[in-house]
């Protein structure tokens, strides 16, 4: 493990960290806190990826939780020692209604001309603090001691809510092509805190609860019909972009005992049939590979579109079972990959704000963002045995064989033969000796 | 197994039970109905207890204190229900969105086959609202439902208030594993089949509704509520659904015990238990008790809004507020402590409630009664029929040859009856086109009746029915000419006809005991006795008495006594007609099969006895 410097102590193009935390109050009043960390080292660790060696795994049934958070917060330089990583106390993160962390590893570039291999881990949390639960129903909250980003653009004038102290420092910068503003309280500079030392942020809501507000790519799937033989998977892909049209890359894994019917797939969007422009499927192997479907379906503007593929659940053998059968079995979450179309491009307001010829050279950055959705698993029943019963089965069973199969095969094979009255103990005798004297019998 | 092998030992056994074949019959009509007499006997019957372990042992604290909020809520939701003259879908919408819920409505339309007179509806349009409290980081995998029916009337208002109250207070608790989906349903089980059809993706019953837009996962369990005063003298629980399905038992537990937790007096068919049981009156109460499960789970009707969530493999039960003269009151915070209480231990469940039975009679809601022990009641009767079969199939080897040595006369019955099983298929077929006619007619043909005859369209497919009923009374007369070709002929038909009762009535009392053994109680009788010699006029008004419209009007009567509130004949007269059209209705808006399979398969069944009756 090479060494790694905090920010403040950077050396260009070598080993650097960096951390920020981003707020953004929400509509519906809950406040979305997103910390991120950047760790990058020069170091070669591998030249390049061969593709065959990718892989791709879900665990549909596990949950985040403090386990995998501690492990997370080690692989900190500092732990949760210093920086912002003092603020993720496990106790508070998992008092809220949402909570999402990420690792990703990946080569980057340093310089112009990459001259110096790099890798970049990024680490990630999100975490959505409920109005309901964490603030008792009162929107308004504050904050103490910590480097902050608050996002404004909803509120630029301060209609929506207002921020107490006031910062000068304004940002923007395009997240998920969306542009926003950000007051920024950078607690590295004494300035901020001021003559107490201490910042104390508040935010103060003005307006009302807003509507929500739906993002332009989401996705959900279900499971349809009912009983324990057949079903449904319905997955629904909502743009909410009002006029572009956006191709989305459809990821589906499902385990190899919801047996897929491909020949019933089917994708509609608009009430039309709408066909995928690429389908790679792969079948599944019994209890050696999962199903494999990918797809590019080309999204119309403002719509929903359903792909729904019909499955018959499997009879598992019974060893196969996990020890709670009836809660159900899982089938992960399916990925929808796209480059979603910004919204800053989408800005009909623009030119109020910005020279006229800002639109006309748009970048290519700003103009669409990739953007990966993940829909809920699913929980879907396989007919379960009662594993109570295979003693009174075996029973039954047992005395089914024995008293009927029994009888009846021997009523089957019995060879009825007309039976001969007995001979006198003369006659047997008289065969015995015409038997030992080689005559026909009598 | 020598003893069916043996020529000798098998022509003894047949002997024995050929010539007791009569007192047996008897004899096991009489255990049959005595044992299920037996049934409601307490020493007879096992203490229900907890199976499933994630809500047995788990302690919950019921802290709801909302109860005179949620009725203050329920008096602001009747004046807007007035204001408006139907469900307040925007008021709903804002309220549940101020409790913090992710709120969706869902509309439906329905065009009933004939207009319900009951409930005075023909189109019906409504709309569902729903609102889902996400459970906090879990993915939205599982999901429970508490609902509350919206009626027109001005009853029910404190269910929906009690909802919403619980609403609010669920949503500030942390501690929720499974999203939970509050539900006011409009016009209540036609609103219900819509959102669960609608939920599932499914369309059984063409009705339209428009698709859901959010979704909690799979529902592992429902609650439906019905409270129509401010305070209630006890909680009753409704168990029956669609179909004669029943929830697991474990739900009945869970409600049982925070009864008693919560010290709110419960009842089960709105009847009290009694501690005396080894008195007469106690006795007559537990058989009460039974008994209206009994006639209830024969109905195949859904007896609560609960009923519909059964199909789809649900556990759910509706908890319906008894208002009555008795002095113990409970006011609106127990009641919604109780559901809190449930909700909690629900929340708890890692499976799907399973480990209790799903097949029971519960005499009171402490005891029960398990299929092991109440289906020998049905076997006893169903033996009959198989007696009556091998009777019958011995005089029809017997006939012919007198010889019979086992292998020798097995080809010959077959023979000398082949061209009677010819004759035979004639009145089979003529039965079961008039139960087809029965099925279907009525329905199709209102229109032409009611242009004709001066009736409303209920009266017009009711009628019909009856019409159609009557009729098929008088199809022996028509088949006689087919007969004439075998004397021995009936022995034919009589056991094709118990045979078919028997496997019948085997398979009904399999899905739904209840409406089997009720059946079987009339029809076995009949079936058992029945031959063209005995003496025609005394028969036919004993077979008219016990054929399956006349058990119907039994049961409307039986049902009316046991729930104390007697009526007169006339009276009872309507209600007949109109549990006829009900059962039309229940089949054409939600698929409940007592209605098909009484007009196809048991009323044609019944045709082929009578037809023998006639037979020369």
């Amino acid at each position: 493990m090479p060494t790694l410097t905090l920010a403040s102590a950077r050396s260009p193009f070598r080993d650097e960290f960096a951390e920020e935390l981003a707020i953004r109050p929400l509509h519906s009043g809950d406040i979305h806190a997103s910390f991120q960390f950047r760790t990058v080292w020069g170091v070669d660790l591998l030249q390049a990826t061969d593709p065959r060696f990718l892989r791709y795994a879900i665990l549909p049934r596990e949950i985040v939780c403090t386990e995998n958070l501690t492990p997370w917060k080690k692989l900190l330089p500092c732990g949760s020692k210093a920086g912002l990583a003092v603020l993720l106390k496990s106790e508070k993160l998992f008092h809220s209604s949402y909570f999402s962390q990420a690792v990703h590893i990946r080569p980057v570039c340093q310089g112009m001309h990459c001259t110096v291999p790099s890798w970049e881990m990024r680490q990630t949390l999100n975490v959505v603090f409920d109005l309901y639960t964490s603030g008792q129903g009162k929107r308004e909250w504050s904050m103490f001691k910590i480097k902050i980003y608050v996002d404004v653009t909803d509120s630029p004038q301060g209609e929506l809510f207002e921020l107490s102290p006031p910062t000068p420092l304004l940002s923007q910068a395009v997240v998920l092509g969306d542009r926003r503003t950000y007051s920024v309280y950078d607690l590295t500079d004494p300035g901020t805190f001021g003559k107490v030392r201490s910042l104390n942020l508040l935010v103060r809501w003005k307006a009302d609860n807003g509507d929500m507000l739906r993002p332009l790519l989401h996705g959900e799937r279900y499971v349809a019909g009912f009983g324990l033989q057949t079903g449904e998977i319905h997955t629904l892909i909502y743009n909410n972009h009002p006029y572009r049209a956006f191709p989305v890359l459809l990821l589906e894994t499902v385990p190899w005992y919801l047996r897929l019917y491909i020949h019933t797939l089917t994708v509609t969007s608009k009430n039309r049939e709408n066909k995928p422009s690429y389908i790679h499927y792969q079948p599944s192997k019994d209890r050696l590979r999962p199903h494999l479907l990918e797809m590019l379906v080309q999204l119309p503007p403002n719509s929903v579109t359903e792909v729904t593929v019909q499955f018959e659940r499997a009879l598992l053998k019974w060893t196969e079972y996990p020890p709670d059968p009836n809660h159900g079995f899982y089938v992960g979450s399916s990925v929808l990959s796209a480059l979603v179309p910004s919204l800053v491009a989408m800005d009909t307001n623009i030119t109020q704000e910005h020279p006229l010829f800002s639109s006309f050279f748009l970048c290519k950055e700003e103009s669409s963002y990739f953007m990966r959705v993940y829909t809920e698993p699913l929980l879907v029943n396989l007919p379960t045995p009662d594993f109570s019963m295979p003693y009174n089965v075996i029973c039954l069973t047992c005395t089914v064989v024995a008293v009927g199969y029994g009888s009846f095969y021997n009523l089957l094979t019995r060879t009825f033969q007309v039976e001969e009255p007995s001979q006198s103990l003369a006659k047997r005798l008289a065969n015995v000796i015409r038997r030992w004297r080689g005559v026909p019998q009598l | 197994m020598g003893l069916l092998s043996d020529p000798n030992r098998r022509r003894a056994l047949t002997n024995l039970l050929t010539r007791l074949n009569t007192p047996i019959c008897v004899l096991c009509y009489l255990a049959g109905v005595a044992w299920f007499m037996g049934l409601a006997f307490e020493p007879f019957t096992l203490r229900t207890y907890m199976s499933e372990n994630a809500m047995g042992s788990t302690m919950v604290e019921e802290r709801f204190p909302a109860g005179e909020r949620a009725l203050v809520t329920a008096r602001e939701f009747g004046a807007h229900k007035r204001k408006s003259g139907a469900m307040p879908v925007d008021w709903l919408v804002k309220t549940m969105q101020s409790r913090g819920l992710e709120v969706y409505t869902q509309s439906f339309s329905r065009r009933l086959p004939f207009p319900d007179e009951n409930k005075e509806r023909y189109m019906v349009r409504g709309t569902n609202v729903y609102g889902i409290l996400r459970a906090p980081r879990a993915p939205r995998t599982e999901a429970l439902v508490l609902s509350a029916p919206c009626s027109p009337d001005n009853s029910n208002n404190q269910a929906v208030g009690l909802l919403l109250g619980l609403a609010q207070y669920f949503r500030s608790q942390i501690y929720w594993a499974k999203d939970i989906i509050f539900l006011v349903n409009e016009h209540d089980l036609i609103g219900m089949q819509a959102w669960l059809e609608a939920y599932h993706h499914t369309n059984i019953t063409g009705m339209d509704w428009a698709p859901l837009h959010g979704r909690g996962g799979s529902i592992q369990a429902a609650l439906s509520l019905e409270l129509s005063s401010d305070v209630v003298t006890s909680l009753d629980l409704v168990l029956e659904g669609l179909n004669g399905q029943l929830p697991n038992l474990d739900l009945a537990n869970l409600f049982y015990t925070f009864c008693q937790k919560q010290d709110i007096l419960c009842t089960i068919q709105e009847k009290l238990q009694r501690s005396d049981w080894d008195s007469v009156s106690g006795y007559s109460q537990a058989v009460q008790t039974m008994a209206l499960m009994v006639l209830k789970q024969a109905s195949g009707r859904p007896w609560g809004d609960h009923g519909l969530f059964l199909r789809y493999h649900i556990e759910s039960a509706t908890i319906r507020g008894i208002n009555s003269f008795r002095q113990y009151k409970t006011d609106t915070t127990t009641v919604g402590r109780l559901l809190e209480g449930m909700f909690r231990k629900l929340n708890n469940l890692l499976e799907r409630l399973h480990q209790s039975y799903f097949f029971y009679l519960l005499p009171s809601l402490s005891r029960f009664v398990s299929i092991g022990y109440y289906m020998p009641a049905f076997g006893f009767l169903a033996v009959i029929l198989l007696l009556r079969a091998l009777d019958l199939w011995v005089q029809l080897g017997a006939l012919p040859s007198v010889t019979e040595d086992g292998v020798g006369s097995r080809a010959l019955p077959l023979q000398s009856s082949s061209p009677s099983l010819v004759s035979i298929l004639t009145p089979v077929v003529i039965s079961h086109l008039t139960g087809a006619a029965l099925y279907t007619l009525p329905v199709l043909s209102q229109e032409l009746a009611v242009q004709h005859f001066p009736v409303s369209e209920t009266e017009a497919v009711v009628l019909t029915a009856i019409a159609i009923y009557t009729a098929g009374l008088a199809l022996p007369h028509n088949t006689h000419r087919y007969s004439s070709i075998a004397k021995q002929g009936w022995r034919v038909l009589k056991l094709v006809a118990v045979l078919y009762l028997a496997v019948l009535l085997s398979c009904t009392a399999l899905i739904n005991f209840s409406l089997g053994f009720i059946l079987a109680l009339t029809l076995v009788p009949v079936a058992a006795f029945v031959t063209p010699h005995v003496p025609k006029v005394l028969s036919a008004v004993v077979m008219v008495l016990l054929a399956p419209g006349c058990t119907l009007l039994y049961c409307v009567f039986a049902f009316q006594e046991l729930q104390e509130a007697p009526v007169s004949l006339i009276d009872g007269w309507m209600l007949f007609l109109s549990v006829i059209s009900q059962g039309m209705l229940d089949h054409a808006l939600y698929g409940s099969l007592v209605y098909p399979l009484l007009a196809l398969f048991i009323y044609p069944c019944w045709l082929i006895l009578w037809n023998i009756l006639f037979w020369k």
